[in-house]
């Protein structure tokens, strides 16, 4: 057991563990201490000093997000001296902002705005420094925009970028009264090595990082009577969306979220699951596929490990960091895509339309997505094959501009085809879930059983936060054409954010590891930690979305991606076999290395 | 010009032994604990600025287990106007690296380091030569404590200790939180002692005088001489050693130009003291600290030009991390403008005084703190020259 430390806050006396900071024992007491820099997730930076406190007989004001509690010390949180600093640091951030609230996007969440009126600011206190500041606006990317006129330089975004992302896109250039976050020698960020991830969009505590916003294009769509609307909504959309619109965190709402999106007008509302699904038959196909070239043929071209590919952020520094790796990227597009592909096609067809009339909208938890559905490959419909992405906090955005009292919108399924659905992909959305979908359908394929594992819960595979997680499955009783994987033993590994998947992949580099399958997600906790999720997102509030995804796997009648029926449909139907002709053309993709700088 | 009323010292530059390396070899031959008393006795404070007490330092040093340990000299002297550390290096360099491996002893430390000025690295060739010297007796001695010298990364703050070791570290030169202090949590996260290049100084003079000599000069509260670099107004700018805790009067008698308005004592950073108050103003710890720099004003001096080229220094130089010193510096420079162009009425000042007052307490780190000593001295005592 750690230490005990006595303290008095505003005069009350707290016992906390050795270690703590005064941030943190205030808030054993429910004293509420302001904070700008300070991210639970992140180390602490100390330096907007909106949270100093009083301690007496200290010359200075001591950081409470950066000061541990000593034995004995007397801390005032609301005194003269410290309401008039951190006033005067308000108004100090304020003066070299551009605050014109009512025309930026975080507009009603913006941390800074809710401090500065809790502070009662506004009779200009000192001089606008902004005039004569050049902040300039970076909207050349698809995916985030970054505006320095709202930045508070709180370096939120430079720790995410290089702790949790290992990226390091972004960074502190000048000095003084030029100091900004900047890019490599102040490149766009769609020129760096920023793979999209959104992880600093999601913890900017203003509207300097924002994601690009395609609300009004996907109005207009609706509003066109001669389009066919189409939109598909990811896994992890439905653990988080409810956030922000009333519910607390870990509330499922597939329901009310399809309601909703049918209330908006969209033509039809399907199912990211479904191509998630399709995404675990053809990427099991190509493990087995690759594990016999590599086993019965000896082929030394093939590239195993084999990585998952459904993250874009994660291609995207593979491309930048690992450009040898790319071989050992699964080919498969990522579920949004290949759902992009055949809304065009397949479903095209099937509903007697006309492509070029069809819109096709996905609501995601992540930023890079869109990114991705701009890259050049992405047009295997011949159309732009997703044509609009939309996070969770857009999507969010949409129900209340509708006027949708959302908590009280009935369920209601979504439509078909492709609407359709399994536990296998619900859990896409969490570190963990696509090598466990995977397994829960290699396995069976190889060996006609189900995995052993009670109720399919294949837990060694379920990720963690803050951990690569490493875990072996021996396969047995292998079906007469797998005898080649007969007592083999398969190595998984599991990682998210791109810390450690930097590690996994140097290690997969240096040889000093030897798998077969890699999932990796690019953002923490996967994609219930998407970038694009609501703001906001922290360990604790990932932790429930977690829970709620293995909860709603329990709870579908087919935990297997083999068992979706619209997946057995367009196997019969179009697409014929896995890997076959039309999954190559449609469903798979190729790679592009990028350079570091 | 009057008779010499100031005692001159020769401690720091003069020759301190006959034999090269003598006071060393007889320190490294002590007990810890005995060297840590002398240091205790004679009262030494830190060169650099703040004046912590260096036995203090060296002793939560020492008391720190860890395997891996430092001391690295502070010669990155980016307080414009001085270069007594320079001139210090230049003329007894051997006493600077005695003065680090007497420290390497008492903390157990394996390497020692100079984070020198990158303006400085002309000194360079001699201070290896110096170098190769030193190395050479140490291994006479059968002692082992390299020491190596870094160039610094030209921006004033990295000679604030923390944002030194990032620095050094190859990041970005921004101040650390603190705690962890530098003897706990220093150079690569290990216990590191870091002083002035003077103070390594003071400790070797204080090893071959004993505490009781050392203590003959000074004060109470401020032992021993101090190196001055003399500027601004003066007939005889240059380098001086004199003894601590001395009148500004008698300063200003000695090196004034006869129409001295104002002294600024310790720099950008320090305090502005105009002639009113020479007689009741001490330099030491007691009374205003400095660094070493002193400059001098005259009557055709503006103070607020003076104020002016600090505040853009200040503005300039701050890592700008921290919101009440990036933001604080920038409002003080553009308010004084405003004041004087009239843009503002003269209250304002009152609201800078205010700034500046919660910048000393709420910046995070030195750079920041200290703008308000010569933002509020010198508004304070010359408020008509910052309007009119
Ligand atoms: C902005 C700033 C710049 C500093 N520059 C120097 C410097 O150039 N040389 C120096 O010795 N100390 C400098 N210091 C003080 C150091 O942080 C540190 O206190 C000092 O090196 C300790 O040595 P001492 O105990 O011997 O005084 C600076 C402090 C600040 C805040
Ligand atoms: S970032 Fe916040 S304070 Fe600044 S304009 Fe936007 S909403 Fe207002
Ligand atoms: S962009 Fe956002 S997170 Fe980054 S420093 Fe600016 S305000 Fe902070
Ligand atoms: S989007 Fe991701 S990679 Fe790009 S700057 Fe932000 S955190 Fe870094
Ligand atoms: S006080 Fe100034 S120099 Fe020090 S950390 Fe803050 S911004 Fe940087
Ligand atoms: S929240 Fe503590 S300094 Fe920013």
């Amino acid at each position: 057991m750690s230490k005990k430390i006595n303290l008095t806050i505003d005069g009350i006396q707290v016992s906390v563990d050795e270690g703590t900071t005064i941030l943190d024992a205030a808030s054993k007491l429910n004293i509420h201490i302001p904070t700008l820099c300070y991210h639970e997730d992140l180390c602490v930076a100390g330096n907007c000093r909106v949270c100093v406190v009083e301690q007496e007989n200290s010359r200075t004001l001591p950081a409470a997000c950066a000061m541990p509690v000593a034995e004995g010390m007397l801390i005032h949180t609301n005194s003269g001296k410290v309401r008039v600093a951190r006033k005067h640091i308000v108004e100090l951030l304020l003066s070299e902002h551009n605050a014109d609230c009512t025309k930026c996007y975080k507009n009603g969440i913006c941390e800074l705005q809710s401090l500065a009126s809790q502070m009662l600011t506004g009779d200009h206190m000192f001089l606008d420094l902004v005039p004569d500041k050049r902040y300039t606006i970076d909207r050349f990317n698809s995916a985030i925009i970054k505006d320095d006129s709202r930045c508070i330089r709180c370096q939120r975004c430079v720790r995410t970028c290089e702790e949790l992302q290992s990226v390091s896109a972004l960074g502190v250039a000048y000095r003084g009264n030029k100091m900004k976050i900047s890019t490599f020698f102040e490149h766009p960020l769609f020129e760096v090595v920023c793979t999209n991830c959104g992880q600093c969009v999601n913890r900017c505590p203003t509207g300097a990082l924002i994601e690009r916003n395609y609300v009004d294009q996907v109005w207009d769509a609706i509003y066109d009577t001669s389009k066919h609307v189409v939109v598909q909504t990811a896994p992890a959309v439905r653990i988080a969306l409810g956030e922000t619109l009333g519910f607390a965190p870990g509330k499922i709402v597939t329901g009310k979220m399809v309601t909703a999106l049918k209330r908006l007008g969209f033509d039809a509302v399907l199912d990211t699951d479904f191509a998630a699904d399709l995404t675990i038959i053809e990427e099991g196909h190509e493990l087995l596929e690759r594990l016999k070239s590599a086993l019965v043929d000896k082929d030394p071209r093939v590239a195993l490990p084999m990585a998952t590919s459904c993250s874009p952020g994660w291609v995207k520094f593979l491309e930048h960091t690992f450009p040898e790796l790319l071989p050992n990227l699964s080919t498969c597009k990522s579920p949004q895509q290949m759902f992009g592909a055949l809304v065009k096609t397949y479903y095209a067809k099937k509903k007697k339309l006309d492509p070029k009339n069809v819109v096709s909208v996905s609501i995601m938890p992540c930023t890079a997505k869109k990114f991705e559905a701009d890259r050049p490959e992405m047009r295997s419909s011949g159309y732009k094959d997703v044509d609009y992405v939309l996070t969770t906090r857009e999507l969010a955005i949409m129900i209340t501009q509708a006027g949708l009292e959302f908590e009280k919108l009935p369920d209601s399924h979504f439509d078909s085809i492709m609407g359709a659905s399994t536990g296998a992909a619900v859990i896409f959305g969490t570190t963990g879930g696509v090598m466990e979908a995977a397994i829960r359908t290699v396995y069976e394929l190889v060996t006609g059983r189900d995995v052993p594992f009670e109720d399919l819960n294949i837990t060694p595979v379920r990720g963690t936060e803050g951990e690569v997680r490493e875990a072996t499955l021996l396969i047995t009783k292998t079906k007469p054409e797998f005898r080649f994987l007969e007592g083999v033993e398969l190595k998984c590994v599991v990682a998210n954010g791109l810390a450690y998947a930097k590690q996994v992949m140097q290690n997969v580099k240096d040889g000093t590891a030897s798998y077969h399958f890699i999932e990796i997600m690019a953002c923490p906790g996967g994609c219930l930690g998407g970038g694009g999720q609501p703001i906001p997102t922290n360990k604790e509030i990932r932790a429930k979305r977690k829970e709620a995804i293995y909860k709603e796997d329990m709870g579908m009648p087919l935990r297997k991606s083999h068992d979706n029926p619209d997946v057995q449909e367009i196997y019969k139907d179009f697409l014929v076999k896995p890997l076959g002709h039309k999954s190559h053309e449609l469903l798979h993709t190729h790679y592009t290395p990028r350079k570091r700088y | 010009m009057s008779e010499s009323k100031l005692k001159r010292v020769d401690l720091i530059f003069g020759e301190y032994s006959s034999v090269k390396f003598k006071v060393l070899a007889d320190t490294l031959k002590r007990s810890n604990e005995d060297i840590l008393e002398d240091l205790t006795e004679s009262g030494l404070k830190g060169r650099g600025g703040a004046g912590f007490p260096t036995a203090i330092k060296w002793k939560y040093a020492a008391e720190t287990p860890s395997k891996e340990k430092y001391v690295i000299c502070n010669a990155d002297e980016g307080e414009p106007g001085t270069f007594k550390d320079r001139e210090i290096l230049t003329r007894v360099p051997r006493k600077v690296f005695s003065g680090m491996a007497i420290c390497g002893k008492v903390i157990g430390a394996q390497k020692g380091f100079i984070y020198l000025r990158g303006e400085y690295q002309f000194l360079m060739p001699e201070l290896k030569r110096e170098l190769e010297q030193y190395n050479e007796h140490m291994s006479k001695m059968g002692f082992d404590f390299p020491i190596e010298i870094v160039l610094g990364s030209g921006a004033y703050i990295c000679g604030e200790e923390s944002a030194l070791f990032e620095s050094m570290e190859g990041y970005r030169g921004e101040p650390r939180n603190k705690p962890p202090f530098p003897t706990t949590y220093g150079y690569m996260g290990k216990p590191t002692v870091i002083n002035n290049v003077e103070t390594f100084v003071n400790v070797v003079m204080i090893m071959r005088l004993g505490p009781i000599q050392f203590k003959l000069l000074g004060t109470s509260d401020s032992r021993g001489s101090k190196v001055f670099s003399v500027s601004g107004d003066t007939p005889i700018p240059g380098i001086y050693e004199l003894e601590l805790g001395m009148p500004l009067e008698k300063f200003v008698e000695e090196f004034g130009d006869g129409d001295t308005k104002a002294v600024q004592v310790g720099g950008a950073a320090g305090f502005c003291v105009p002639r009113k108050k020479f007689t009741e103003t001490v330099i030491g710890f007691e009374g205003v600290p400095t660094g070493g720099s002193m400059m001098l004003f005259n009557s055709s001096r503006s103070m607020y030009n003076v104020l002016h080229n600090y505040l853009e220094f200040f503005e300039e130089e701050s890592c700008g991390q921290c919101t009440p010193c990036r933001v604080g510096c920038q409002q003080l420079r553009k308010g004084i403008v405003a004041v004087k162009k009239g843009d503002k009425q003269s209250l304002y000042l009152d609201q800078l005084m205010k700034l500046a007052e919660s910048m000393k307490i709420s910046a995070k780190c030195g750079l920041g703190q200290s703008v308000a000593n010569s933002f509020s001295s010198i508004v304070y005592n010359f408020r008509e020259e910052m309007i009119y």
